[in-house]
């Protein structure tokens, strides 16, 4: 009997923690399948974050780091300047990447550390009940934006594709979404084209995801796919921001 | 043995890189930097690892993350750096990996002075950040040990799996000293818990979360076993003329030394001092106090701060000897006024 579908080598068999409709289990579904796919499973090393994916270690099934927050950049770039020929990857929030961990994630993009970067930002802090993130909407209300994030008191929400891109030292830098299925396949690509620019050594690499966070959001499953797509999409633009083909 | 002239920070670098360290990763401060300035000339050529971090942050974290390759690695800084590195070393700590972590001292609080100190006593000795821990901190009085406890604390590190810290004021990292550079010492550590990549194997995680209570309690009752372990086996002091001593002063780092001179300079006075240094900070050698505290009628803490380890030495001695202290900051006492200091607690307590 042919095979036709299967659960990916590089997950494990435990159970995902997350909510339900929280696109965190797809997103850490398509890195097992890129990891599987290029075979580099007993080769790669994982740096989960501290947010909702901070168990992220109990469902990928190879070596795995749990940061203090913010923090997985710089732990990534010392592994993997001391072990060169392993496959090192954070899997980071957006209060985790850009906000308590800034610092990090530039400063590892301005050395181009050869590490890739999964930015998971769904606008808010999910883990620690909805409050607001650096990548919060103009408008959106949050448990400590309760009047709506203004440009005048909370500022402009942070677009980490188009900063992270200006570096010499970013090598790919794309910025994708798991909305609907096309765009699910878009993010595997991403995603795989990061591991790719690692493995040829071109420098750093981050994808961008936009993801819901239905619990935080307060709506359901499929309406908040289409509060991504009319809200999150026109501000932060889908495609690749920058794409170096060679050293 | 031919001797070399090496400034202490030179000195304490040479030490790691005998010892095997093969990554360093740190921020510029003074007065520590010649050890980073040092690790990024002559890591590259040891096929080692050098990054100037860009922040102490990062740097801690990327100690973190180098130790836990299973490499030897290490970082070093001063006071503000010191603070900031604490978040790491707590992860580090509960992740139980070994590391470097030095503290050439200056004054503080705040941004203080570059001037020696040894202020950050409390902050190394407790702990320092968030969390039931402790790492083990050495005390190193002149350049040669400033070499030999390096090439030591990394030892330590790998056999109990904990952060080791070296505390010294700045005057020791940066004053000259002839001493004998040490050979490498081959000592194999087996690191099954190393993030190498799970060929062969089953994944490792390194991980300092415990969600649930009992295993959080358990995890701290295993560090707990671990610490009582190091204070079984680790506590160190250098004693000077203790057995006849009517007054004992403890010293640690460089002003052991400088107090040392004190000692010798109160006996001709007719004063019998003696001297009591600690090694080891944490562990604090408290076995050493048990016999003064029978024999000495006055134990005198002298310290570059306002008084930290003189708590120490209270509970050592617990309340069988009156504890005294005299510490500056900004200045490093001399040998004239800790003598000084000597002959009127002698007069006063008419010894
Ligand atoms: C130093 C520190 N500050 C704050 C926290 C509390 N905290 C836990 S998760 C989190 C936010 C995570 O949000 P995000 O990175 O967006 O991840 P998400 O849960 O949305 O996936 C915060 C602030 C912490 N654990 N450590
Ligand atoms: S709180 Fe939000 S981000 Fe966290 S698991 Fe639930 S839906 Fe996902
Ligand atoms: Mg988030």
């Amino acid at each position: 009997m042919k095979t036709v579908f299967k659960k990916p080598e590089s997950l494990t068999d435990a159970q995902f923690h997350y909510c339900p409709g929280c696109t965190h289990g797809i997103i850490h579904r398509l890195i097992a399948e890129c990891v599987d796919e290029m075979n580099i499973r007993e080769s790669t090393i994982g740096i989960c974050p501290v947010g909702c994916s901070v168990l992220a270690y109990d469902y990928f099934n190879f070596d795995m780091l749990e940061a203090a927050h913010g923090r997985a950049p710089a732990i990534a770039a010392a592994i993997k300047r001391l072990l060169p020929d392993r496959t090192l990857f954070t899997y980071q929030g957006d209060g985790d990447l850009a906000s308590i961990g800034m610092g990090e994630i530039l400063h590892a993009s301005v050395r181009g550390e050869k590490i890739c970067v999964f930015f998971i930002n769904n606008t808010v802090y999910g883990m620690t009940g909805g409050q607001m993130a650096p990548t919060t909407l103009l408008g959106q209300v949050t448990t400590t934006s309760p009047y709506g994030r203004s440009k005048d008191n909370e500022g402009y929400p942070a677009k980490m594709a188009e900063i992270l891109a200006q570096n010499e030292g970013s090598a790919y830098i794309c910025r994708t979404a798991v909305n609907d299925p096309p765009n699910v396949m878009k993010t595997k690509k991403a995603i795989k084209k990061a591991l790719q620019t690692q493995a040829k050594g071109l420098g750093f690499s981050m994808v961008e995801i936009l993801s819901t966070c239905p619990t935080n959001w307060g709506l359901n499953p499929l309406d908040s796919m289409k509060w991504l797509e009319d809200n999150m999409i026109p501000y932060y633009p889908l495609g690749e921001l920058k794409v170096k083909e060679d050293r | 043995m031919e001797k070399v002239l090496m400034k202490g920070n030179e000195a304490l670098a040479e030490g790691a890189l005998i010892a095997g360290c093969r990554g360093f990763f740190g921020y510029p401060i003074t007065p520590s930097s010649e050890i980073a300035e040092y690790m990024a000339r002559k890591l590259p050529g040891l096929g080692g690892v050098f990054v100037q971090a860009e922040s102490e942050l990062a740097a801690i974290n990327m100690v973190y993350g180098g130790s836990s390759t299973g490499t030897r690695v290490m970082t070093a800084s001063s006071g503000p750096g010191i603070s900031l590195k604490q978040e790491g070393i707590s992860f580090i700590a509960e992740a139980e990996l070994p590391c470097l972590i030095v503290n050439v001292s200056r004054g503080g609080p705040g941004l203080g002075g570059i001037q020696p100190s040894q202020a950050d006593y409390f902050q190394a000795t407790r702990g320092g950040g968030h969390g039931d821990y402790r790492v083990i901190v050495l005390a190193p009085s002149g350049t040669q040990e400033m070499m030999d406890y390096t090439i030591e604390a990394f030892d330590l590190a790998d056999r109990y799996r904990t952060p080791v810290m070296i505390m010294a004021e700045g005057t020791l990292g940066n004053i000259m000293e002839p001493i004998i550079v040490r050979d490498p010492v081959e000592k194999f550590y087996d690191k099954p818990w190393a993030i190498t990549g799970c060929k062969g194997r089953k994944p490792n995680i390194v991980n300092t979360l415990h969600l649930a209570s009992d295993f959080l309690e358990e995890r701290n009752r295993i560090l707990q076993a671990k610490y009582k372990l190091i204070e079984q086996n680790e506590k160190r002091a250098e004693t000077f003329l203790t057995d006849d001593a009517d007054v004992i002063v403890v010293a640690f780092g460089l002003m052991a030394r400088i107090v040392k001179k004190a000692v010798m300079e109160a006996r001709k006075n007719g004063v019998k001092a003696g001297l009591i240094r600690p090694i080891t900070l944490w562990p604090f050698p408290d076995e050493h106090f048990k016999k003064v505290a029978e024999t000495a009628r006055m134990v005198l803490s002298v310290e570059i701060s306002m008084g930290q380890m003189v708590e120490d030495i209270r509970l050592s001695v617990n309340g069988r000897v009156p504890v005294e202290f005299y510490g500056r900051i900004g200045f490093t006492p001399n040998p004239e006024e800790i003598t000084q200091q000597l002959l009127l607690l002698a007069e006063r307590e008419g010894f």
